[in-house]
């Protein structure tokens, strides 16, 4: 989404004492942490990174990115770390640049869940050692000491992978011993940046930290923190809008005070950090769910839109044992679904909306062990979708294909499996710290 | 007929991690969230979303003006099945709720 070069400009002004930015998430699917790759483009991270890596120079204090290329796995720390050799080349920056791994070996999460030292969070999926061993990634989301460790080594650039969203932002404020509440609290208000603030989109936000509070202000000038935009980013993708768990604790923010201290600036003080007795690290994880082909008919006939679900219907049916037949396959196999953009594909049969759109989009998906069976079956499937009537005495309909091939590879899929805490003996024991110069 | 999303500010929901739904409704006014929060119940939210009410969690925020609900996601986010990669639309179930819909989502 980018940031404002002006509210950069009157961040570097304030004289920060570090720059960090959150890199990832797991919102925008498992295929990125299934496949490590970046759900940004090259392009738009280096362009972006570039310029941070520029006010770095000129503010000369550290640039913390954390959960680097979305999903943080080592394949993503490498891919940033080069991108950043690349950029310190040509803005001709000589730097020290520290890396934290965060992929945890298969191998390893099993001995973990042997010896009893993985414990399920809310609404997390059973697990089994094979799950585990089937995962193509794991990620252990690493908090502040690891990004403490990587700042004492003295880099100027720290990369790491997978990391919680605050810990890039509450490392120093707790390594200069300020309130670790107020440092955990004013880390979570601005992981997202500018979304504390009446423009989001503006991206840069300051927080100083002291001893018994924080205050945040955002550097766009057409920005403002309200105690209400502040107070509702602990609302935001969050399931406890009062507690939130971290590596080695928990941040409280129940008795957290909001006071205004500008019309554009908000004090925050009462929220507290409690210690755990055992260091704990989350884990996420993600392993192949086979693979999908998609076809869309759109259905424009007023007699197929308003008989669409019975249509859909039928002809699933009547395609699960066609294709089985075909293939002389098991129709457990496989898997195919039709579903209608325009009557329920958002909701499904949570649906409570009922009407006759203009058009209904017929979405068929087929999911199989291999790419090339979901092709076989969209294309033993395609000309069905094409022409399947609503009943066995009427003349064939033709429905639109809007593009050809009408078949679409949608690749390997994959799916989130693992919602685990791990126990450490000690922090850095599931992470791996690097030092490099560039 | 007045609807949930009438009176709220704001109803929305997202993802809390792959296998969490958080979803918000903010009111404009201390009278809105005091009329009609407290009819937003656990057991409501499960009829609408067809879940155990067990299983929802129910956060009151007056100093917001606003209630929120956790709710476990019936697939997971970017499964085979899932429909709705963020789950942002699953918050216009909620807005779209009947306010005269007496014997169900709003009781009294």
């Amino acid at each position: 989404m980018g940031f404002e070069a002006e509210a950069l400009r009157r961040g570097l002004a304030a004289k920060p004492d570090i720059i960090c930015i959150d890199g990832g998430s797991t919102d925008s699917g498992p295929f990125y942490l299934g496949s490590g790759t970046s759900k940004y483009s090259r392009a738009s991270t280096k362009s972006e990174w570039q310029v941070l890596m520029q006010a770095r120079a000129e503010a000369n204090v550290p640039l913390v990115v954390g959960s680097a290329g979305t999903c943080g796995t080592d394949s993503m720390v490498n891919w940033m770390f080069e991108i950043t050799s690349e950029i310190a080349k040509e803005l001709g920056q000589k730097l020290s640049v520290a890396t934290v791994k965060s992929s945890q070996s298969p191998e390893q999460v099993v001995k973990a869940w042997q010896a009893g030292n993985l414990d399920p969070l809310a609404n997390a999926p059973e697990l089994t050692e094979t799950e585990i061993e089937g995962c193509n990634n794991i990620v252990a989301l690493a908090g502040v000491e690891q990004i403490l460790a990587a700042l004492e080594t003295g880099a100027e650039i720290v990369v790491a992978g997978r990391t919680t969203d605050t810990a890039v932002i509450a490392a120093l404020p707790i390594q200069n011993g300020e309130h670790p509440g107020a440092a955990w609290h004013g880390a979570k208000i601005a992981e997202c940046g500018a979304l504390c603030t009446t423009h989001p989109m503006s991206g840069v936000v300051l927080v100083e930290f002291d001893d018994t509070g924080f205050a945040v202000e955002p550097m766009a000038k057409n920005a403002r923190c309200t105690p209400r935009s502040v107070s509702a980013h602990m609302l935001y993708e969050n399931a406890n809008p009062f507690v939130l768990p971290e590596p080695g604790g928990f941040l409280d923010v129940t008795e957290a005070k909001y006071m205004e201290l500008s019309d554009r600036c908000v004090r925050v003080t009462g929220s507290s950090w409690t210690s755990s007795e055992q260091y704990t690290v989350k884990l996420e994880g993600a392993g192949t769910g086979g693979y999908r082909a998609m076809m869309i008919a759109i259905l424009r006939d007023q007699r197929y839109v308003k008989n669409s679900q019975a249509w859909s219907e039928r002809l699933v049916a009547f395609l699960r044992s066609e294709i089985a037949s075909r293939l002389k396959c098991s129709p457990d196999s496989f898997d195919i679904e039709i579903r209608l953009v325009g009557v329920n594909a958002a909701l499904g049969d949570l649906e409570t909306r009922t009407g006759t759109p203009a058009e209904i989009g017929a979405m068929f998906l087929a999911s199989a062990e291999t790419q090339a069976l979901a092709n076989e079956i969209a294309k033993i499937a395609n000309p069905f979708l094409l022409h399947f009537p609503l009943t066995d005495n009427e003349e064939l309909p033709t429905f639109a294909f809007p593009f050809s091939p009408a078949e679409v590879e949608l690749g390997r899929q994959y799916e989130f499996c693992i919602n685990h805490t791990m126990v450490l003996d000690k922090p850095m024991d599931a992470f791996k710290l690097d030092v490099i110069r560039v | 007929m007045a609807r949930l999303g009438d009176v709220a500010a704001k109803v929305r929901s997202k993802n809390a991690g792959p296998f969490t739904v958080t979803l918000d409704v903010f009111f404009n006014s201390i009278e809105d969230y005091e009329e009609y929060a407290g009819r937003l119940s656990c057991e409501s939210l499960a009829e609408l979303y067809r879940l155990d009410p067990a299983d929802i969690h129910r956060f009151e925020l007056p100093d917001l003006m606003a209630i929120k609900f956790s709710i476990p996601r019936s697939v997971v986010q970017g499964g085979r099945l899932d429909r709705d990669m963020h789950g942002a639309q699953l918050a216009i179930l909620c807005e779209e709720v009947d306010l005269e819909w007496k014997n169900s989502c709003f009781q009294d």
